[in-house]
């Protein structure tokens, strides 16, 4: 197993914690010091999506379309129709949640290299309540042709999948979280885009997730252990293209799969993992995410703990899970 | 590119223009002639006069771009892109159909001059919004002209794009409307009223320019003018006759979306050819 160099207490008090949107917003300000040919565009949320990183410093390369979601992903396709390179950003909940057509079309339609970058994902904003919490993203956006779309699982990773998709030409989703939440990778943690990183092998249950679903699922894997279940952690920080290698790979080994996700149970990445397992490894699969339902307003880790997205929820899907194993 | 300076050959232009989109139509039994011939005299006044480009180099950094935001009018695009030599004119009658580049709706790198993909309306003046803020930005001469239609400023994400240019004073923005006053279910004033419709544009920080969008005099004064503005987008009201030049189809909006059969081609190829 190649070594993943998490950090070294992974489950200690002092564990450093981060809001990924910071790493969206330092990769952008570094990519806007080494190319000239980068450029942002916001919706009134430039502080929030920590875009005003890039504004401060590159006035003459940022975009203030106010709000007005729809405008700005047309604006970016024209501004990288001159051969640039735009980010798109603004909560989950109205980029893509208001503007598919505009990315459908203006952006991956055209081909554009516009990258949308939504912040303040899933439950995990909390208090603002159901209709902010976008739960739906991902589904929107790993249907659309020409786009990628990573889910990036700490502060850490967000920076390594923004500075990676900006050597792509393509257009790219990067979905992000406004609450600060444990870094638990480092610089040395290796990303690649479409490769899944494997956090801790396991025999008994393969656990798959994605964005801070991802530490829970390490601290689920303590529990499990515990019960003498051992499981395997995989980070799926691509959603599209998906690694149906590492899936197959961990389906067969461990003949029982769990996904988690802080998204719809519909059309996220425990459909995108069963949409693998059907065509290639058939395995029974146990998603864990949002089940057909609007959030509502709480603390993210009390929303977490009630809609089943925290450890102690995986681990009793995980041992549900392994009931099912044939 | 080589320009027509004299508004008979571009008269006589926009008439085999008109004649090349019927042919395409009546050959793809589909599509959207009122609009494309309505629009026939502005885009043969931009192809073949105002804008700088070179068919030869459709990439070429520092040409004039068309951005098409109303996409069912293609069939003047294409027919004018054709005509100015960006590919051969054989192509157009593969309008429509498996495997051709000339998509129902265009389709950014099918086909060399095409500035961006458009279907869904209202998208276009947005993409122009984009490209005009790096030219002006980046100390650019050239110019984003956009072809909209009336119907489309039913859109929202029109008038978001409207506010943004007026904020950024893009005066290399050029937006035409085809004032036709038709859309599908019926004239614009009983679908969703849009008057006063150059008060609207002006309120918003527009430079308004009204015109009757079917006398290349008139439109070529329009476009001339351009060079005075420096502080602010202009937008060009076109008054067109939808299906301008076919007596059958001048005014009517069942013409919209339905393509002239085998027999209304040949009578509407009659038409033209007596006209020019």
């Amino acid at each position: 197993m190649t070594d993943m160099h998490l950090v070294p207490d992974l489950f200690g008090a002092a564990i450093t914690k981060k809001a990924s949107r910071d790493g969206f917003g330092k990769a952008l300000l570094e990519l806007g010091e080494k190319d000239p040919n980068v450029w942002a565009v916001s919706a009134d949320v430039s502080e929030s999506t920590r875009t005003h990183w890039f504004a401060e410093k590159f006035p003459q390369r940022f975009v203030q379309v106010g709000v007005a979601e729809q405008n700005m992903a047309g604006v970016a396709a024209g501004i990288a129709s001159c051969g640039k390179l735009a980010f798109i950003s603004a909560f989950g909940a109205f980029s893509p949640g208001r503007n598919f057509d505009q990315i459908r079309v203006s952006v991956c339609y055209n081909d554009s290299n516009v990258k949308v970058h939504a912040s303040h994902a899933g439950l995990s904003v909390g208090p603002d309540g159901a209709s902010h919490q976008m739960l739906e993203d991902v589904a929107l956006m790993r249907s659309l042709p020409n786009m990628m779309v990573i889910v990036p699982c700490d502060v850490e990773q967000a920076k390594k999948a923004t500075l990676a998709v900006a050597k792509v030409k393509t257009p790219a989703y990067i979905r992000t979280s406004r609450e600060n939440a444990p870094v638990f990778t480092t610089p040395n943690t290796p990303f690649e885009i479409g490769k899944a990183n494997v956090y801790r092998d396991g025999k008994d249950v393969a656990i798959f997730a994605c964005g801070l679903q991802v530490y829970e699922a390490l601290k689920a894997a303590e529990e499990l252990k515990k019960k003498g279940i051992d499981a395997a952690v995989i980070d799926m920080h691509t959603i599209k293209p998906i690694d149906a290698a590492t899936i197959t790979t961990y389906a067969s080994k461990c003949g029982i799969v769990v996904s988690v996700e802080d998204h719809q149970i519909n059309g996220g990445l425990g459909s995108a993992i069963a949409e693998v397992l059907c065509e290639k490894c058939p395995t029974p699969l146990v998603r864990v995410g949002m089940k057909d339902k609007f959030g509502e307003s709480g603390n993210a880790y009390d929303l977490f703990k009630k809609y089943g997205l925290d450890a102690a929820g995986i681990v009793k899907a995980a041992e549900n899970a392994m009931k099912l194993k044939r | 590119m080589p320009k027509l300076e004299d508004v008979n050959a571009l008269k006589s232009m926009a008439s085999i223009i008109r004649q090349d989109i019927i042919r395409m139509l009546v050959e793809s039994k589909s599509g959207h002639p009122a609009g494309s011939l309505g629009l026939a005299d502005i885009f043969t006044a931009l192809y073949f006069n105002v804008m700088r480009h070179d068919p030869k180099k459709p990439h070429w950094e520092d040409r004039d771009r068309l951005v098409l935001s109303n996409g069912h009018v293609c069939p003047v695009l294409y027919a004018s892109l054709a005509n100015a030599g960006y590919f051969p004119k054989e192509q157009l009658m593969t309008l429509r159909k498996l495997g051709s580049p000339l998509q129902g709706h265009p389709h950014r790198g099918a086909l060399p001059g095409i500035e961006n993909s458009s279907g869904p309306l209202g998208q276009g003046i947005s993409m122009a919004v984009g490209m005009a803020l790096v030219g002006k930005r980046e100390g650019k001469t050239w110019r984003v002209y956009t072809i909209t239609g009336d119907g489309e400023h039913n859109e929202g994400q029109v008038w978001e794009a409207l506010l943004l240019a007026s904020k950024y004073k893009l005066h290399n923005l050029v937006v035409v409307v085809d004032r036709n006053s038709i859309q599908i279910d019926g004239t614009t004033e009983d679908v969703l009223p849009l008057e006063p419709f150059s008060d609207k544009y002006r309120a918003f920080g527009w430079n308004v320019i009204e015109v009757d969008g079917n006398d290349m005099n008139a439109i070529l004064g329009a476009f001339r003018s351009l060079d005075s503005v420096t502080d602010m987008p202009t937008v060009i009201i076109a008054d067109t006759v939808p299906g301008k030049g076919v007596s059958f189809m001048e005014g009517k909006y069942g013409w919209h979306g339905k393509a002239p059969n085998k027999e209304d081609g040949e009578k509407a190829i009659k038409e033209l050819e007596a006209e020019s």
